[in-house]
């Protein structure tokens, strides 16, 4: 059994880790709210983008020679990858089941003999994939300086994404990121943004539209600004679930220790108790002798 | 019957703006300005780098765009916009940090045709303000 002096340095250093990861707790509540409420507020923008790219597919007349963002390049050899995490630990699963997912979906893409891309966003992402798909990874983006997740950024990575489109890089594009359900549950979301998929999606307006200029003018206009608008949301749904699987996992985190204090007090007492008892033995056995 | 609808400016991050009590919306349109009435046709189209004016009731506003969608709906205007300011909000020095910017990438040269007019509008759109 340790000694005493062991077993006290031990409840110390528990609690002052519970201490820590409470603090990270209230952190991440405080950093929560705010990234949620900026989720919901980007959400308006990014649905209404939809709707008008919605009744715009719709209303084209000339599907064949429809913009290549819309309709694809028409083969599917090289599939870019854009693999959305944390730049921070101690979040729980939220890395972790990004890329599991994406892990699973590269193992599909290679099994069919395609091309794969990777660019990761977000450190951690990095760190994970580099050892297995190391030589897959063509770029890695990072926004630590970014205290928010900002249109700015996700701008960046669009850019980079259609240039590298246009360039001929790839036929199809994934990106990877958690949406954020509530606090306790984030879903691993694999998104096709090139070409577009609205297949299935039914546009709720039976409204002609008149446009000006044309179609294609607009759709070509537009499906740049849509895919730096769909990076956003993702990076939005993103940050609100790094905060809010952190908050998960360090909740457990000090419910953990708290238990762990508890038990280890119990046996501290217990292994006092049992030094005094001994001592006591020792003395009566030591008087009985006389 | 009233002469008003309902107009709503959204960025990336937020709502920007929305008004219901709107009488007319002359918009920089990226074949001329368009002026929208109540119960003007649907219509979608998008902007080039203008001064949106919003002429309501309650007065008038202003707002600088560099770019976005509008769509027209049931008497609903939707502006999707990256980059919007009210003009009533926005200083000299900003101005004219937007106005060296414009200007430094309308004297590039290795951009393509199109976007070489937008930093143009950009750079003429910023000058008439000052």
């Amino acid at each position: 059994m340790a000694s005493l002096d062991d077993l006290k340095k031990r409840i110390a250093s528990v609690k002052s880790t519970q201490k820590i990861t409470k603090a990270m707790k209230m952190v991440a509540a405080a950093k929560l709210r705010r990234a949620q409420e900026s989720a919901e507020k980007g959400r308006p923008y990014s649905e209404k983008m939809n709707n008008v790219i919605l009744n715009l597919s719709n209303g084209i007349s000339d599907k064949e020679n429809a913009p290549k963002l819309l309709s694809g390049t028409g083969q599917e050899k090289t599939h870019l990858c854009v693999v959305m995490t944390s730049d921070r630990g101690l979040c729980g699963g939220f890395n972790s089941n990004i890329i599991k997912k994406a892990k699973s979906y590269f193992a599909k893409i290679l099994d069919e003999g395609k091309e794969l891309k990777i660019i990761t966003v977000g450190s951690k992402g990095n760190d994970q994939l580099k050892r297995v798909y190391g030589d897959k990874i063509i770029e890695n983006i990072s926004f630590k300086e970014s205290k928010n997740a900002n249109y700015f950024d996700a701008d960046k990575v669009g850019k980079m994404v259609i240039q590298k489109f246009e360039a001929g890089e790839f036929d199809v594009c994934t990106i990877f990121y958690n949406q954020f359900k509530n606090v306790i549950t984030q879903i691993p979301q694999a998104q096709q943004i090139i070409p577009l998929n609205n297949e299935g999606e039914e546009s709720n307006s039976e409204e002609t539209y008149e446009f000006e200029p044309d179609e294609d003018e607009i759709l070509s206009n537009l499906l740049p600004k849509n895919i730096s608008t769909q990076i956003f949301k993702a990076m939005l749904e993103n940050s609100a679930s790094e905060q809010g699987s952190r908050m998960s996992a360090m909740d457990n985190a000090t419910r953990n220790a708290g238990e762990m204090v508890d038990k280890l007090t119990i046996e501290y007492n217990r292994s006092r108790q049992a030094a005094i008892t001994k001592e006591l033995i020792e003395i009566i056995s030591g008087a009985e002798s006389l | 019957m009233s002469e008003e609808f309902k107009v709503e400016i959204v960025n990336p991050e937020k709502s920007f703006l929305v008004k219901d009590d709107v009488s007319e919306v002359v918009l920089p349109a990226f074949e001329g300005e368009m002026g929208i009435l109540r119960d003007h046709i649907s219509i979608i189209s998008f902007l080039k780098p203008g001064i949106i004016k919003i002429l309501s009731k309650s007065g008038d506003e202003n707002y600088y765009v560099e770019d976005g969608i509008v769509e027209f709906k049931n008497n609903n205007l939707s502006i999707l916009t990256s980059t919007v300011f009210n003009l009533a909000d926005m200083d000299k020095s900003k101005q004219q940090v937007l106005l060296k910017e414009a200007e430094e990438e309308a004297n590039k040269t290795d951009i393509n045709d199109q976007s070489k007019y937008l930093a143009d509008q950009k750079v003429e759109v910023l000058k008439t303000l000052n």
